[in-house]
């Protein structure tokens, strides 16, 4: 499975983040940073496509995706 | 080089002492008195492998002149009146921001659009900074061809060791007279790697150029936070404060006058002539002409207060000699200052001037 | 998450790999745009197209007054403030002193097509060997939300409280198809930053920005469609809704001009045109 991490000290609470998910799975946490504003959280499957990161105007979001070992069976 | 004599006109030997200085860069917008500098250049840089740029304004001018600046290679504009008006912003910002480089101006008659010829109008703008907040230009008043061939030289030493600009402010009779100039650089001339050396510590070029250890560097003038620009204007006096070390003038038979002309360039030819005739006439005129205006030289002028009278003969409403009185203020004795303006835009001869002269004479009678 | 957990969630695990994560080139300071503010997707697009191919250590920017006053803290490159509106006049000097290095602006709408409109396009018509990248947001930001000479028609802003109108205010600028007519002119461009499909759309317009510049063919534009939640009212879903919605049908995206790009593959005059920044002006 793939996972978004958030660097949660850079988010802005601007929510770009959640509108550009394609499968919906970001939500806001309810935790706030040190600068006041509420920071995101993955709540579902990630498919590691990165949309949420590419809309981020603060670089605080890393995707990492799950890769399937196919090198394994050459 | 040559050692040799050329008939130039000061315009000429504007652009001929920075190609020889080592100008690398030039970039300006044509105004009349000074076309001769931009049109001379247009051939001298390309030749030295420098850069011509006319710019579309002198707006853009003086801000390209900002940017070869900040790489820390000498460039230059040349201007005129209303064209130094356009440039001051510019101006603030290359002060503001620690940025060397030269500019021109053949004074022309102002206020507005003004007349084409000769004057001393811009002196207050030249010396007191001109533009925004608290900056001040080195500025130096050439009087002859030949000084406007070697100034170049100065002017560029001048702004690179203090990183700041410098103005040459002569006026259409500087830039226009025609006169022999001697095309070789001045015994003290910087050459120009050594000026571009001295820039290795903050000039924009890449962090790559600066070794495997290169650091991004930045140049700006806006400092935002709480007492930072309070010490950028201490850092700013202090510098202002090291170039009085530059104070230059000449002193014409200054010794045993009774009366002492303060003129600077076009000007203090013309009082030059006219002294030599009172001279004949046995009359004690001395003629004190200021070489840099900014820093303008105070104490060379208050030390021959004691006993004399000054005379300040400009082509202007009356600016140098507010720094004139305030050279001799409070200073013991009749160092009475009198003031004469020779109207913009007139050609003086020292015939106009005699008269003036004449007068002041009499009061220290 | 403390730091601890922060750096543990940040190394990939056996069978993953990091698809997207900062490079060098911006560094690691918050900016100071407000939240939502497409500022800071422009600035990384920026800052991946000066890495991959690592042209930052030879890359001088020149900064432009207005929100993007402050560009410079956010790259690692050498920084250049410009006076308002002046920015492509000072990288003109910049790029005539140094040619060998990589020079770029980074100015507003107000910066650019207002009060530096002059300087914008002479420095585009001389074919200077500049990016210029043009943040379209149809407002003035930073001095709260003043008409911008992209400002829409019918749009309200502090200084057109009744909405911008076309007998009164004139129309909004279309810079990048004024830059396409530019003989000097390279590449010009409009993207847009509203979605993830235009920010990478925006990347390879980017990158073809700056490839001009290094490949000396002219000058090269990139306007970027942006949004402004603050000075809109809007929160920023809603402003980058409203850029697809109300901006692109004003403001076409697309590529106006590429001369890299030209029918027989060639890049057209390229020699003729390199004559200006052959000889350079330092020798430091």
């Amino acid at each position: 499975m793939s996972r978004v991490v958030f660097l949660e000290e850079r988010c802005k609470g601007c929510r770009l983040c959640v509108a550009a998910c394609p499968c919906g799975i970001l939500r806001p946490s309810g935790r706030f940073n040190r600068h006041g504003y509420e920071v995101m959280e993955q709540a579902g499957t990630c498919s590691g496509c990165a949309s949420c990161a590419v809309m981020c105007p603060d670089v605080a979001i890393r995707v990492f995706r799950s890769v399937k070992a196919k090198e394994g069976a050459a | 080089m040559k050692d040799e004599r050329i008939l130039i006109k000061g315009n000429e030997a504007v652009a001929f002492g920075a190609a020889d200085a080592g100008c690398r860069c030039y970039f300006g917008y044509p105004i009349t008195p000074q076309n001769e500098i931009p049109e001379a250049l247009a051939r001298l840089l390309p030749e030295r492998g420098g850069q011509f740029v006319q710019a579309e304004s002198e707006v853009a001018a003086v801000n390209m002149l900002l940017g070869a600046g900040a790489c820390g290679v000498p460039a230059m504009t040349s201007s005129s009146g209303c064209g130094l008006s356009l440039m001051q912003e510019g101006i603030s910002y290359m002060a503001g921001s620690h940025v060397p480089g030269v500019l021109v101006n053949m004074q022309r008659g102002g206020p507005g659009l003004g007349d084409i010829g000769p004057s001393q109008g811009d002196y207050f703008q030249a010396v007191k900074g001109g533009g925004h907040g608290d900056h001040r230009n080195l500025v130096l008043a050439p009087s002859t061809a030949q000084e406007c061939y070697d100034f170049m030289f100065r002017a560029f030493a001048l702004a690179f060791k203090y990183a700041n600009p410098v103005l040459i402010l002569g006026d259409a009779i500087v830039g226009q007279i025609k006169e022999p100039v001697r095309r070789m650089p001045p015994s003290d001339a910087v050459p120009a790697e050594a000026l571009i050396r001295s820039t290795a510590s903050w000039r924009m070029e890449g962090y790559g150029r600066r070794g495997p250890d290169g650091r991004p560097r930045l140049l700006k003038s806006v400092y935002l936070a709480e007492g930072a620009l309070a010490e950028r204007n201490r850092l700013l006096a202090q510098k202002y404060a090291s170039m009085r070390a530059e104070c230059a003038w000449d002193c014409v038979q200054t010794e045993d006058a009774d009366l002492v002309v303060v003129a600077f360039g076009s000007v203090a030819r013309i009082a030059r002539s006219a002294m030599r005739s009172l001279r004949r006439d046995g009359h004690r005129v001395g003629l004190f002409r200021p070489v840099t205006l900014y820093p303008f030289p105070a104490e060379a002028l208050a030390a021959l207060a004691p006993g004399r009278r000054f005379l300040v003969l400009e082509q202007n409403l009356g600016q140098m000699v507010e720094d004139v009185r305030q050279a001799v203020f409070g200073l013991d004795g009749p160092a009475k200052v009198l003031w004469h303006g020779i109207m913009p835009g007139l050609f003086a001869s020292a015939d106009d001037v005699r008269e003036p002269m004449l007068q002041a004479l009499g009061e220290v009678r | 998450m403390d730091a601890h957990a922060l750096e543990a969630a940040l190394r990939p695990a056996d069978g993953e790999k990091c698809v997207f994560d900062t490079n060098p080139v911006l560094n690691e300071r918050l900016t100071h745009y407000c939240p939502g503010c497409l500022h800071g997707v422009a600035h990384r697009l920026v800052s991946e197209v000066l890495h991959e191919p690592d042209l930052a250590p030879r890359t001088i920017l020149v900064a432009a007054v207005g929100c993007a006053t402050f560009t410079y803290d956010y790259f690692n490159v050498d920084g250049l403030e410009a006076p308002h509106g002046r920015a492509c006049a000072v990288a003109t000097g910049v790029r005539r002193a140094r040619p060998e290095a990589v020079v770029f602006t980074y100015q507003g709408d107000g910066d650019m097509a207002a009060i530096g409109l002059a300087e914008s396009l002479h420095a585009a018509n001389r074919g200077e060997r500049i990016t210029s990248i043009f943040i379209n947001n149809t407002v003035y930001g930073m001095t709260g939300g003043q008409m911008a000479p992209t400002t829409l028609l019918g749009q309200k802003t502090t200084t057109t409280p009744e909405g911008r109108c076309l007998a009164r205010e004139g129309g909004p600028v279309h810079l990048a198809e004024i830059m396409a007519g530019l003989e000097g002119v390279a590449f010009a461009a409009r993207c847009a930053l509203d979605s993830v499909a235009h920010v990478r759309a925006a990347k390879k317009a980017l990158r073809r920005a700056f490839e001009v510049q290094i490949q000396n063919l002219g000058f090269g534009f990139l306007e970027l469609l942006s949004s402004c939640p603050t000075n809109w009212h809007m929160d920023p879903v809603t402003a980058a809704r409203h850029v697809a919605e109300s901006m692109i049908p004003v403001f076409p995206l697309g590529v106006f001009k590429d001369k890299a790009a030209a029918p027989s593959g060639k890049p057209s005059d390229a020699a003729n045109e390199s004559e200006h920044t052959a000889g350079g002006a330092a020798d430091a």
